[in-house]
Parts: structure tokens; C-alpha cells; sequence
């Protein structure tokens, strides 16, 4: 079978299915000892920041889930990209179980922000562009997830949330980029696409494998929920 | 006589016939706002602080009342299955639709806007960058607000989830319109923020109406 | 053929309601679907005319929306609108031309209340000034569900005469209906 074919097999639901099943395992399982060395290694391990002292530790929590709320969006809207033209239920299915999980990450990264934000800036809340887009961000996913809800046909539902999903696409960039875009109170890129990270490496590669922790345990869940959306849809024949 | 004019010209009759309804998002939009200084301390000064805010948002929520029937009639007695099948790309019926119902609601809401500005007490030049901010981001609202509407035109119920989806994508238009008014109230630059409304209205106007178009066809099936 | 349908399978809210539809029409034919309520035949006729995407199969003759007349359940009447003017807005949109509608309406006896908002007739009125959209544009293939609904016995003799007219004339036609429509010859039948 050549590459395509194979590409092309795994839009069908059963054998999708079978290949969420094996690859959710193995995407949990590695993300145990991801996330255990990430947290060890910047709660414990890390030296403490020169400014900040031991209180920028919640970056280890903060950055990686804000990454993946901007990640998960793109993958959203990429995703009801594809359903739309070629109609695939995979692909459905795919945007509607990634909403909850990315609403999640969401709001992980605005209440981390707000409990570092209390002792650094000395507010819970600023209005300034890059906290204001999160929280759009975060409605856009909740008003996807509640569309998907509202609508009764399953397939309609899920047109509905790709249509929802690409138009709000545009506010990611302007979250990524509001800190360079507008004067924010909020801090830089930690990894501008060029030159030097401005973290030091102590600290850069615990926040690293957190994101890959993070990542394969988005990919578990993913799976997980795609394959229940599968089974209620009534795709899969249960034997 | 071209599709996209006749659906314009069959919007404007429609509303000449159901005056009634259209001055309600206008007498709402002036009861908002006039009653919001009630809430907030007399002679305070911190009226003037709030002011955009109020303006603003009372247009959203007043054009938000006009937005929520806006498609589900032609759903209803099959005028849309007929828009369907007509020769034109229903992108283009849309954005005459959607262009007839601003100039209907939206339009009269911001020319009611410098005059609500004035009586809140801001200075008139300040109550003009609100107009021209509200010519221009209400263009964006009801787009984005059709839009909306067009995703929920088949669900009988659907109030409380139109502002839902409405408010997150319109957020950058009322953040650059209270920004504006702002800045005219202070003594800052406006132009910076109305053009990035213009901006916003253009791609709307543009980007619009093949989604609104996709969103009905979804919403009949 | 002036449509000619081949293995067509018909879905409604993710379920699969027709498999395996196949026939092909000619000049003076006519083809009955009959079917009890939420036997598909609505959704059948939607399919055809490309106002939902079929779950399997082919639809051939229907590209052009200038090939067909379609008339739903509903009848495309703005009820803020006189009869006159909703056909007046479909011409436009459609491209025809305007000057047979005053024909049309005189023909389908609604020459007193074509000038009444829609909201204002009965059901039947309703239903005839919907069919009056056959008599502005000639187009080979009618596809009609359920037009006989609301129609009194003038109403269905009515609809006879203009079914039979233009069959004579060589279009072909595809009816849903619950009751039994009247005999032709040339008329075959679809149970579903």
C-alpha cells in the first residue's frame, strides 16, 4: 500500500478507531515520565530566577498550557478546514473532542497567570492585549463547544463548529503576537523565531519536556475523546 | 435588474413594512445608554471614564436584537431553499442581505451615537470619532453578528447563544472603537484606531459572506 | 434523459433514509414518489435538485438550476409581501423576465388577491401563487413535493391541467405526493 492509500485508509472510522486505541496508550504512557521530569526538574531542580526567586515557577505550568491553547486552536480550526471540504467524520470528530481539552489548557494557563500575576505585578487581572486575547480565546472555544451542543445532528453540529472555529482563528496571532504588537505588561517570547531563547538552558529544558509532556498527554486525551465521539455517533459497531 | 440588487431592494421593502421593529433596537440602544449614568455616581467626573464603554456596548447589545431574525424568516417559508438554487453564488445574496440589514439597523444606531455622546457629556468632537467609529465597526458587527446568526438560523431557541458567539469574534472591533472614543476624549491619536476598524470592516465585508453562505446551506440540512 | 438518477442513497440528520434510488426520465414523462410521512420522499427530492448533498450515487441532468423548476413544501412567500412581488423577487433572482406573471396569476385564479399580502391568504391561495413560478419559466423538468397540499378539488384540477400542459409540451416531472394524483399516461410510480 503506498503512503496515501494508507493516509486515505485511516479516514475510516473503524480503523481509525483500532489505531487511536494503540497510539492513546502509548501517547499516555509517555507522558508520565514527561511531566514527572518536568515538574521535578522546575519545581525542584531548576536554580531559582535572579528577579523573581522561586515564585516563576509556575511558568513550568503557565507557558506550556498557554502554548497548547494556541496549538490546539490551530489544530481546531486546521481540522474543521478538512471536514468542510472533504467531509471526513474523522476529522469531525477530531475538532469536536480537541474543543473541551483546549478550553481546559485555556483556562489552566489564564489562572496561572493570575496566581503569578498577584505576587509579580501585584494584580490578579490587567486588561492589557495578551491576557484580554487569551480570555477571547477562551470564549471562542466555549462558544464552539456550546454550538456542538445545541445542534441536534451530529454532522451539522460539527460543520457548524468548523465554520465557528475557522472564522475565530484569526484572534491567534493576534494573542501571539499582542506582545510584540501592543506595550503589554505582559513578558516577551521566550523563544523568538530568531536568535537566542531568553531563558537560560538550566531552566529552558525542564520547560521544554514540559511541553512535551503536555503534548502527548493532549494526544491521549484527544484519541480517548475521539474515540468515544466515534462510538456515540454509532460509526463503530461494538461486538 | 441583477440578483444582489433585487435581495437588497426586497430587504429595504421589508423593513419600510415592519417599522415597528426596526425603531426597537434604536429606542433600546437610547434607553441603555441614558440609564447606565444612574448607576454611577452624579458629578463624579467618572462618568466620562465609562462613556465609550456604555456607547459601545449598547449598540453591540441593540444590534444584536435586530440580528437574531435575520435569517431564520427566509429559512422558515423556504425563500432561502430558492436563493439556493438561483444562478448567483449565495455568497453574494449574503453580503446584499447583510449590507441591506446594516444600513437598516446599524447604520441608525451610530447616527444616533454622537447625539447620546453629547447628552452623556462628551465634548463634540469626541462624540463625532465615536459616530465615525460606530459607522465603521457596526459594518463588522452585523457581519460578524450575521454570521452568527446564519450558524444558529435553525434552532428555534437559540437567544442566549447568539451573544455568545458574537461577542469573542467582535471583541478587536470594540476594543479599537472604545479605544478611539477614548483617545478622542484624552487628546490622543484616533486615527490609529478607526483605521484599524476600517481595516476589520473590509476584511468582514469581504471574508464574510462565503462563511455566512456555507453556515445557511449547514443550518438547512 | 432529462434526469436520470443512478444508485442514489439519501441521509437526514446522520441517518441513512433511501438506498439504492435509480431511474432516468424522458420528454412527456412523469415519475410519482409516493410514501408515507418520513419515508424520505421530501428528502429524496432535495437530493435531486442539489439542496443536500446525496450520502451516495448520481444525480445527472440537474446542473443548471435553469434546467428545473423546484417548489418545496414551503412556498417561498414572504408573508410581508404581496404574491406578486415575492414571484417578482424570484424572476429577478433568477434571471427570467417579469412580463408573464400577470398571466400566471390569472390562470391560477388569484387574480383578485394577487395584490394582498401574502399573510393575508389562505392556504390554498398560498400554494397556488407558489405554483404559479411554473407558468413564468419554462423549464424542462418540474421537481414538486407535495403540490397538491391545501388544494381544494379546483385546486387539483387546476394543477392537472397545467401537469398536463406541459407534459404535452415535452418536460418531464417528478412528484412526492401522499394522495393519489391524477392518471396520465407516461406517469410511473415509486413506492417508497
Amino acid at each position: 500500500m503506498t503512503f496515501w492509500t494508507w493516509l486515505k485508509s485511516l479516514t475510516s472510522p473503524p480503523i481509525f478507531f483500532v489505531l487511536a486505541q494503540r497510539c492513546g496508550f502509548w501517547f499516555g504512557l509517555i507522558s508520565v515520565p514527561l511531566l514527572a521530569y518536568g515538574l521535578i526538574g522546575g519545581l525542584l531542580l531548576a536554580p531559582p530566577d535572579y528577579q523573581q526567586g522561586e515564585g516563576y515557577r509556575i511558568i513550568y505550568v503557565h507557558v506550556p498550557a498557554a502554548w497548547m491553547s494556541l496549538f490546539i486552536y490551530s489544530l481546531m480550526a486546521l481540522a474543521g478546514g478538512i471536514a468542510l471540504i472533504w467531509r471526513i467524520k474523522v476529522w469531525e470528530c477530531l475538532l469536536t473532542a480537541a474543543a473541551p481539552i483546549g478550553a481546559s489548557f485555556t483556562a489552566l494557563a489564564l489562572v496561572t497567570g493570575m496566581l503569578w500575576g498577584k505576587p509579580m505585578w501585584g494584580a490578579y487581572w490587567v486588561w492589557d492585549a495578551r491576557l484580554t486575547s487569551e480570555l477571547v480565546l477562551l470564549f471562542l472555544y466555549l462558544g464552539v463547544i456550546v454550538l456542538h451542543q445545541s445542534i441536534a445532528d451530529a454532522r451539522a453540529a460539527a460543520r457548524a463548529c468548523a465554520l465557528l472555529a475557522m472564522v475565530g482563528f484569526v484572534n491567534v496571532p493576534i494573542v501571539h503576537y499582542s506582545v510584540e504588537w501592543w506595550n503589554t505588561l505582559h513578558q516577551g517570547s521566550i523563544l523568538p523565531k530568531l536568535g537566542k531563547p531568553t531563558l537560560d538552558r538550566s531552566m529552558l529544558t525542564p520547560l521544554l519536556v514540559m511541553l512535551l509532556g503536555f503534548q502527548s498527554f493532549f494526544g491521549y486525551a484527544l484519541l480517548r475523546r475521539v474515540q468515544n465521539e466515534l462510538l456515540v455517533r454509532g460509526e463503530i459497531q461494538r461486538g | 435588474m441583477s440578483a444582489v440588487k433585487a435581495i437588497f431592494l426586497r430587504e429595504l421593502r421589508l423593513a419600510a413594512r415592519s417599522r415597528a421593529d426596526l425603531a426597537q433596537p434604536v429606542f433600546f440602544y437610547a434607553m441603555v445608554s441614558l440609564l447606565f449614568p444612574l448607576g454611577i455616581a452624579p458629578h463624579s467626573g467618572s462618568l466620562t471614564l465609562f462613556v465609550p464603554a456604555i456607547l459601545w456596548m449598547g449598540a453591540l447589545l441593540a444590534a444584536l436584537l435586530g440580528l437574531e431574525r435575520l435569517f431564520r424568516g427566509d429559512l422558515e417559508d423556504g425563500s432561502l431553499e430558492q436563493m439556493f438554487l438561483a444562478p448567483t453564488p449565495v455568497s453574494f445574496l449574503v453580503l446584499s442581505k447583510l449590507l441591506a440589514a446594516w444600513l437598516v439597523l446599524g447604520l441608525p444606531l451610530a447616527l444616533l451615537s454622537p447625539v447620546l455622546a453629547l447628552l452623556l457629556g462628551l465634548s463634540f468632537s469626541a462624540a463625532v470619532v465615536v459616530m465615525l467609529g460606530l459607522v465603521l465597526g457596526s459594518l463588522s458587527l452585523f457581519f460578524l453578528g450575521g454570521f452568527s446568526s446564519a450558524l444558529l438560523a435553525g434552532l428555534p431557541r437559540a437567544g442566549v447563544l447568539l451573544p455568545l458567539l458574537v461577542l469573542p469574534l467582535v471583541s478587536p472591533v470594540l476594543i479599537f472603537g472604545a479605544g478611539a472614543a477614548r483617545a478622542a476624549i484624552s487628546g490622543g491619536s484616533v486615527e490609529a484606531p478607526l483605521y484599524f476598524l476600517a481595516a476589520i470592516a473590509v476584511l468582514c465585508i469581504c471574508l464574510i459572506p462565503p462563511a455566512a453562505a456555507a453556515a445557511l446551506r449547514n443550518a438547512f440540512e | 434523459m432529462l434526469i436520470s438518477v443512478r444508485d442514489l442513497a439519501v441521509a437526514r440528520g446522520g441517518r441513512v433514509l433511501l438506498r439504492g434510488i435509480g431511474f432516468a426520465l424522458d420528454r412527456e414523462q412523469a415519475l410519482h414518489i409516493a410514501g408515507g410521512n418520513g419515508s424520505g420522499k421530501t428528502s429524496l427530492l432535495e437530493t435531486l435538485c442539489g439542496l443536500r448533498a446525496p450520502e451516495q450515487g448520481t444525480v445527472l441532468g440537474l446542473e443548471s438550476s435553469a434546467a428545473f423548476h423546484w417548489i418545496g413544501h414551503k412556498n417561498a412567500q414572504n408573508p410581508a409581501l404581496t404574491a406578486v412581488e415575492n414571484l417578482r423577487f424570484w424572476c429577478q433572482i433568477n434571471g427570467a423576465g417579469e412580463d408573464r406573471i400577470e398571466n400566471a396569476f390569472d390562470r391560477l385564479q388569484l387574480r383578485a388577491q394577487q395584490h394582498r399580502p401574502s399573510r393575508e391568504l389562505s392556504i390554498g391561495q398560498r400554494r397556488r401563487a407558489a405554483l404559479a413560478r411554473l407558468l413564468v419559466a419554462r423549464r424542462p423538468l418540474w421537481l414538486l413535493d407535495e403540490p397538491l397540499s391545501g388544494l381544494d378539488a379546483g385546486g387539483v384540477e387546476l394543477f392537472s391541467e397545467l401537469l398536463k400542459a406541459h407534459l404535452a409540451l415535452g418536460g418531464a416531472a417528478v412528484i412526492t405526493s401522499h394522495q393519489e394524483l391524477p392518471a396520465f399516461a407516461g406517469m410511473s410510480r415509486l413506492q417508497l
